[in-house]
């Protein structure tokens, strides 16, 4: 049947008389096509040297000529050492213990070199002051080769030597017109401690201001006060019985971090028992999504819980004006700390010198022994108001030279503005400086120190442990550290090295120096006298005074960037932040309630982005601009939160310009500020890799259960194997019987598996740089990760409850009944509640022994090992992605571009310096291949071998991922189920043990422990 | 730069071999010559050794001791460790030598000034004292070390040179009988055309007539016209051209008899071979790390500090002693070391050697695995090594060569506490004796790759 319909171009077409009709008729176009314009000039055509004919002969000729050129493999050259170091064998890792000591983070870790380069930060085990390892010191290892380093000395700019540089500079200093004054990070070095007394003597008129980006000032004038001494008071958390943390966020930065690991030892329940973590906040902070129970209340509310806590506990007035339930929250806690006595301890984070002396006197009257003043952590000593006296000074023109060390005071400091001002002023500014910054910038003699690893050391932990720091590379740019610098210039002809040999030269005890710096750790006491504060200018802190009305804004650190030294740094930029799953940005948290009331929105949009509104905040005179707003479950109301450490915009790549920054609100070095929020136009493009946030009471993703559960009822109840229907006999799907496939015979050999427990993981991320490193996973940039395009092989989710519990999500959803209840209740549970639980679930390639995406690979390019790993064969794979989608834990990621050597990624991977960071045991991928967590596969084969070429057996413990390595707290266990004295083989019989939807009958070599939450309340 | 062996048609290796043969049934002659020269000068040599040993003693006894103990630090005609030893008797007493070999400190310290002032001038390294030879060994010793620099070698090298060119004025040789035999040839051909045509011209004087044959269908019209022979010969075709084209495609990036010309010349023959140093004396870390490691030059420094040039004996007619002594002053050049002041100047110039054996990236191979713990041969893989002037690719480096070989090598258990229980278990699971690579799970993917 033929059709009469007909089609229109145009509706000109209806108009009968347009001349359009009439064209159309004749010609296919409307308008004339320009053929002629082009080959109707015959002249210039026959003029054109190259014919249609000639033109293809090239095409065909360079056609030829690179396939041929193709076939010819390329000529590879090797260029060995002349002489050879006798340490190094080409393709052995060497290990060398070492220090981080950036002014923040301070912790002993141990270098992994390859060929001479440092690869990988990994834990050093002998290290008593454990923990502090964390995402960004394991990051470290790449901003050693950040191509934005300061390269040589330079003066005005200009490129200079060093001999030059100190000639200059000397000059300048022995006639300077003023005062000198050092203005330097906390070096918690006793050997930099003497070295600035000999150089103060040998110029007289010096000045040393310690200054601490992020402060703990208070902390410290409440110890100084009390003890005589200006250190902070050392916590071992693996005594605790009962924690009360107020606005301290201790398994983070707070005073100098490193409490975590010993915080999760007594998390895991042994025995029936195990510790209870009680915490007041404002922020949702790591270390309350730890907690058992969280309180959410304003600063300014916090006080009053210190105060209200040191009443029932130590005495004194016992009433308070707090709300009843915080009241009520707050009697209990009180109650439970006195029971567990000296297993008892408070922790304040809060800016106040009078809450920080009543922390230490609670302590006292609890006797606890978790606390410890005797051995005083001595990695933060800046003095706030000494920072704010030479900022004066310098304004008056008082000093005549200033040499910054370790700092960026320009950026990060709250009066930034005056202090450049001030700069002015000052004739000599000397920046010793491993970063092109802010700082740098406006000094005239900026002298090029080196990192961490290019560097020698002592550091001080606390009293009586100590640390040293050693070169793992020789320096890769003509850089010479501060204290050469300051040697050279006091007349010292002597190397850093040496002096620190010679302080330490009766130091040691019965140990030599050779043994010592082989194991990186020691005790001992300080073999130099600590400088007695003499400086009367301080700060006092008190909450309660802070001025201005309106929201209160706390500023903390978050576990990516941290103060923000390492913001150059495109693992730590793409880490996302283990409570908000956001990357690239700093953001303001605002609670829910606050949002609806400000028209502040959170929205996913139809590409499954997030996007934010954006606010301007203002502190006095001080403003800060569009800044993103994220709705943070668990905020307390009134209240919000601001990351510092972002906004860097000076010698920091384009791409790292990322979040804004928050300095200029740090009035006072107070982290506690009364801010005015309002609504700015536009919204933010948040690179978020988590769009939903709750569980939707699926506890077989979470098991979650009660102390008193766990410690009363069997493990069926809490614990439930699923079943399933054979022969309409409800089956455990563990069974055999139920199996439909044959199974490997893994009896023989290592079979490894990885535990996961629930209990201790604090969500700290420092497995995920680990892996980032160990691996050689690529970083993707903010745009794709916004695209779910990011590329980790270990996430680790955050799952917020619905309603106050998880149990009680699952109740929920277990009564849902009718359609009409479904559709509202189901849609209720997505969202979280207002201080919801959270649970953080470490996920990575669980290795299925039934893999699901191993019988969909039509090229076979991935398989199953005898050992349990499903091994990716990434020259195999053709891209197809059907493994990916046939994945019910969504691990495995793509790779939709070259990441390596790719302008359009200009990340470490893109330039040479960069990528002497990669692992050269691990393949870096090419574009359109599949990749996904190996069970570091390289690891385990490394340690076959060894105890093949030792003729020997291997011992529990051996094994190790590069994640289960940096697990400080014990979280994460991995090793050979087939040992039978093997530690992953009791976690795999414990009856926390459960598989991640184990009833899909995928029968993982990953397992989790239930998280089980110490309820008790007194 | 880069030269594939065995990728040539069989064609021009034929023509090569044809090539050869003619050269060297033409060269055959001129050897014998050359030979004849050095037979001669070799005799001079050993008349010149005779006539040196009447006056001192027996050069032959005094070059094994020579060899046996003090090699190590002199030699003869140039400076090592220690002086030359060359002219001592004209410079030395011979009480004194036989003093100061039986024990030099001792004559030192008795303050002999020509002992002190030769300890000086050589940094002060004491000789070891030899009390145990005797006047008439250490007679024998000077005997050796006196006899005249052997000139002739140099003229047997020069023998060997003129061999090369006559073996040259072979190949022109060749030209010109190869240009008779065409000229032959041609003569031949025009002698038969003028006989036909002559024969021609008889017939038709004679009024012969010359049957017409009647004319044939062309062979390629039958062809095309027979269907079935088409197909038949369209599919052979076919074949073929497959079976090459995939010949063809599966060698590309297989890169067997790769040979590249590296910046030294290295010869794996003489140090290998005809000195027998032991493989991992200088690859010492395939013993313990996945690379084999190419060594660095401080490990030739070990040997080559005293080893200077080659001995005669090593020159081949290819390579000449100058070639190879060449060839170790550019490792002195690399090196920095300065032979005459025997000193490094600290200009180190590193080599750039073209590696032979590349793997990808993806493929892990761990050289340790192999050699320590399976205990195979270097030459399993790397083929006959110790004779290899140089070096070329043995194997293919193929996926399906390493598999094979998994699959047919037992794995080495003896004195392995590591595969104890894992062999037996396995091996009573697959009912054999001995396990294979492949049965200890040596096939599977990950186990190479990742």
């Amino acid at each position: 049947m033929s059709s009469n319909k007909k089609y229109w171009k145009s509706v000109e077409e209806l108009n009968e008389n347009s001349s359009v009709v009439e064209t159309l008729q004749q010609k296919e176009f409307t308008e004339e096509i320009p053929v002629e314009d082009f080959l109707g000039d015959k002249e210039s055509l026959g003029d054109s040297k190259t014919s249609r004919r000639d033109f293809l002969k090239y095409v065909g000729f360079s056609t030829a000529a690179a396939s041929l050129a193709a076939c010819e493999g390329p000529v590879v050259k090797s260029i060995p050492y002349v002489v050879q170091p006798e340490r190094i064998v080409p393709g052995i890792a060497n290990y060398y213990a070492s220090t981080i000591a950036d002014g923040f983070d301070f912790a002993s870790v141990l270098v992994k070199t390859r060929e001479g380069r440092p690869i990988k930060i990994e834990n050093n085990d002998l290290s008593k002051f454990k923990g502090g390892v964390n995402a960004r010191v394991h990051a470290s290892v790449l901003s050693l080769y950040d191509t934005k380093r300061v390269k040589r000395p330079m003066i005005e700019g200009r490129n200079v030597s060093w001999e030059e540089f100190d000639r200059e500079v000397k000059s300048k200093l022995e006639n300077a017109n003023g005062e000198i004054v050092l203005l330097t990070q906390t070096f918690a070095s006793p050997s930099t401690t003497k070295l600035i007394q000999e150089f103060s003597e040998k110029f007289g008129n010096v000045r040393h201001v310690v200054y601490d980006t992020v402060s703990e000032d208070a902390a410290l004038n409440a110890f100084e006060a009390k003890y005589g001494k200006r250190a902070l008071p050392n916590y071992d958390f693996s005594k605790v019985k009962t924690v009360v943390g107020v606005g301290a966020d201790f398994l983070a930065d707070w005073q100098g971090g490193g409490f975590d690991a010993a915080y999760a030892k007594t998390r895991i329940p042994e025995n029936g028992k195990m510790s209870r973590h009680i915490q007041f906040e404002s922020n949702m902070s790591l270390t309350g999504a730890n907690a058992d129970k969280r309180v959410p209340l304003k600063p300014s509310q916090q006080k009053a819980v210190m105060s209200a806590l040191r009443g029932y506990v130590a005495g004194g007035s016992s009433t308070s004006d707090l709300p009843s339930n915080i009241d009520d929250a707050v009697v209990k806690a009180a109650s439970q700390l006195r029971k567990a006595g000296s297993g008892a301890v408070v922790v304040c984070g809060l800016p106040d010198d009078e809450a920080q002396k009543w922390a230490l006197e609670i302590n006292e009257a609890l006797g606890s022994r978790v606390m410890d003043t005797s051995n005083a952590r001595m990695i933060r000593q800046g003095s706030g108001g000494e920072v704010a006296q030479l900022v004066k000074d310098m304004n008056n023109g008082s000093v005549g030279a200033l040499l910054i060390a370790g700092l960026n005071p320009v950026h990060t400091l709250p009066n930034g503005k005056e202090f450049t001002e001030g700069l002015k002023k000052v004739e000599t500014v000397v920046d010793f400086s491993t970063r092109t910054d802010e700082t740098t910038k406006l000094s005239k003699y900026v002298a090029a120190t080196p990192h961490y690893l290019e560097s020698w050391g002592d550091i001080q932990f606390s009293e009586k442990s100590f640390s040293l720091m050693q070169p793992t590379i020789r320096p890769l740019f003509d850089t010479r550290q501060f204290q050469d610098v300051i040697l050279r210039w006091s007349g010292n002809n002597k190397s850093y090295y040496e002096y620190i040999k010679d302080t330490w030269s009766a130091g040691l005890g019965d140990r030599n120096w050779s043994e010592v710096l082989h194991d990186g750790v020691f005790e001992a006491t300080s073999p130099v006298a600590a400088t007695a504060s003499t400086s009367s200018s301080k700060i006092s802190y008190n909450v309660d005074e802070i001025e201005g009305d309106g929201f209160e804004l706390s500023l903390y650190t978050n576990t990516a960037i941290g103060d923000g030294q390492q913001a150059n740094n495109p693992w730590l930029q793409e880490m996302p932040d283990p409570l908000t799953r956001a990357s690239w940005d700093n953001y303001l948290t605002v609670s829910k309630a606050d949002a609806e009331a400000l028209g502040l929105v959170n929205e996913h949009i139809a590409n499954g982005g997030l996007n934010g509104s954006y606010v301007n905040i203002s502190v006095g005179d001080a403003v800060v601009q569009n800044v993103p707003v994220y709705i943070m479950p668990g905020q307390a109301k009134g209240s919000v939160g601001l990351a510092l450490g972002y906004g860097r915009k000076a010698g920091i790549q384009s791409e790292m310009q990322t979040g804004v920054n928050a300095y200029p609100l740090y009035k006072n070095f107070s982290s506690v500020q009364k801010v005015k929020i309002e609504k700015a136009a536009g919204m933010h493009e948040f690179a978020c890799v988590q769009l939903h946030n709750t569980l939707m009471g699926r506890g077989d993703i979470i098991k979650e259960t009660t102390l008193e559960v766990f410690n009363s009822k069997d493990a069926h109840v809490w614990n439930k194997t699923p079943e399933v229907s054979l022969d309409h006999q409800e089956t455990p799907v563990t069974s055999p019987e139920v199996d439909i496939w044959e199974s490997f015979d893994r009896s023989t050999g290592p079979h490894f598996n990885l535990s996961i427990d629930l209990n201790a993981c604090t969500g700290c991320g420092a497995c995920v740089i680990a892996c980032h490193s160990e691996n050689n996973v690529p970083v993707v940039g903010r745009e794709e990760v916004r695209k779910s395009r990011d590329m980790h092989w270990l996430r680790i989710d955050r799952y917020f409850s619905s309603e106050e519990s998880f149990t009680e999500d699952l109740e929920k959803k277990e009564n849902i009944g009718g359609l009409g209840s479904s559709l509202s209740e189901f849609g209720e549970l997505e969202q979280a509640a207002d201080n919801p639980q959270v649970v953080f679930q470490p996920v990575m390639c669980q290795h299925c022994n039934h893999a699901p995406c191993e019988t969909v690979c039509p090229v076979a390019a991935t398989s199953h090992g005898r050992q349990g790993q499903n091994q990716m064969i990434y020259n195999r794979c053709v891209g197809t992605r059907y493994c990916a989608n046939n994945c019910p834990y969504k691990v495995r990621r793509f790779n939709w571009f070259n990441y390596a050597q790719n302008d359009e990624f200009d990340y470490h991977m893109n330039n040479d310096l960069g990528r002497m960071v990669l692992n050269p045991d691990v393949t870096v991928r090419s574009r359109g291949v599949m990749e996904k967590c190996s069970m570091c596969i390289q690891k385990t084969q490394k340690t076959i071998l060894d105890a093949k070429r030792e003729g020997r057996t291997i011992k529990d413990g051996e094994f190790q991922t590069a994640c289960s390595a940096a697990c400080d707290k014990g979280a994460m266990v991995f090793g050979d189920v087939n040992n039978e004295d093997s530690k992953i083989l009791e976690k795999k019989n414990d009856d926390r043990m459960y598989h991640l939807l184990e009833y899909v009958g995928t029968k993982p070599n990953v397992m989790y422990q239930t998280k089980v939450r110490n309820t008790t309340e007194a | 730069m880069k030269k594939v062996n065995f990728r040539h048609s069989t064609s021009r290796q034929l023509l090569l071999s044809v090539a050869f043969l003619f050269t060297f049934t033409l060269s055959g002659f001129s050897q014998a010559q050359a030979q004849d020269t050095t037979a001669q000068a070799e005799a001079g040599q050993e008349a010149a050794a005779d006539a040196g040993g009447s006056s001192l003693g027996d050069p032959a006894a005094g070059k094994e001791l020579f060899n046996s103990l003090c090699a190590a630090c002199h030699k003869p005609y140039s400076n090592s460790i220690g002086p030359a030893l060359h002219g001592v008797t004209e410079r030395r007493e011979m009480d004194w030598i036989h003093e100061w070999v039986k024990n030099s400190s001792a004559l030192i310290a008795s303050g002999d000034a020509q002992a002190n002032e030769i300890y000086n001038e050589w940094n002060q390294t004491a000789m070891p004292a030899f009390p145990q030879l005797s006047n008439g060994d250490i007679d024998n010793i000077l005997a050796y070390v006196e006899q005249p620099k052997p000139e002739p070698q140099a003229a047997s090298a020069a023998a060997g040179g003129e061999a090369g060119t006559s073996g040259g004025a072979g190949g022109v040789s060749t030209n010109v009988i190869l240009g008779i035999l065409v000229f032959v040839l041609a003569i031949l051909l025009v002698v038969l055309f003028l006989v036909n045509k002559t024969l021609r011209n008889f017939a038709d004087a004679s009024g012969i007539v010359i049957p017409e044959k009647p004319k044939r269908k062309p062979i390629h019209k039958a062809f095309v016209e027979n269907q079935f022979l088409m197909l038949v010969s369209s599919i052979v075709v076919l074949l073929a051209v497959g079976y090459f084209a995939y010949g063809w495609l599966m060698q590309v990036g297989v890169d067997k008899g790769y040979q590249p010309i590296q910046p030294i010349h290295y010869s794996h023959r003489i140090h290998a071979g005809d000195n027998q140093i032991e493989c991992k004396y200088c690859h010492s870390s395939a013993r313990t790390s996945k690379h084999s490691g190419i060594p660095s030059l401080n490990v030739c420094m070990n040997c080559h500090k005293a080893i200077a040039e080659v001995a005669p004996e090593t020159a081949t007619e290819e390579y000449s002693k100058e070639f190879y002594d060449k060839e170790i002053q550019k490792l002195y050049d690399a090196a920095g070391w300065d032979p005459a002041s025997r000193t490094y100047s600290g200009d180190e110039k590193p080599v750039k050697w073209v590696r032979i054996h590349n793997l990808p990236d993806f493929a892990y191979f761990n050289h340790s695995q192999h050699v320590s713990v399976a205990g195979i041969e270097c030459q399993k893989c790397h083929g006959p090594i110790e004779e290899m002037e140089i070096v070329y690719q043995n194997a293919p480096l193929t996926m399906g060569w390493c598999i094979n070989c998994h699959r047919e090598t037992n794995i080495r258990i003896e004195g392995n506490e590591y595969y104890e229980k894992i062999h037996e278990e396995l091996s009573k699971k697959y009912g054999v004796e001995e396990l294979t690579a492949a049965q200890m799970g040596g096939l599977e993917c990950g186990k190479c790759h990742y």
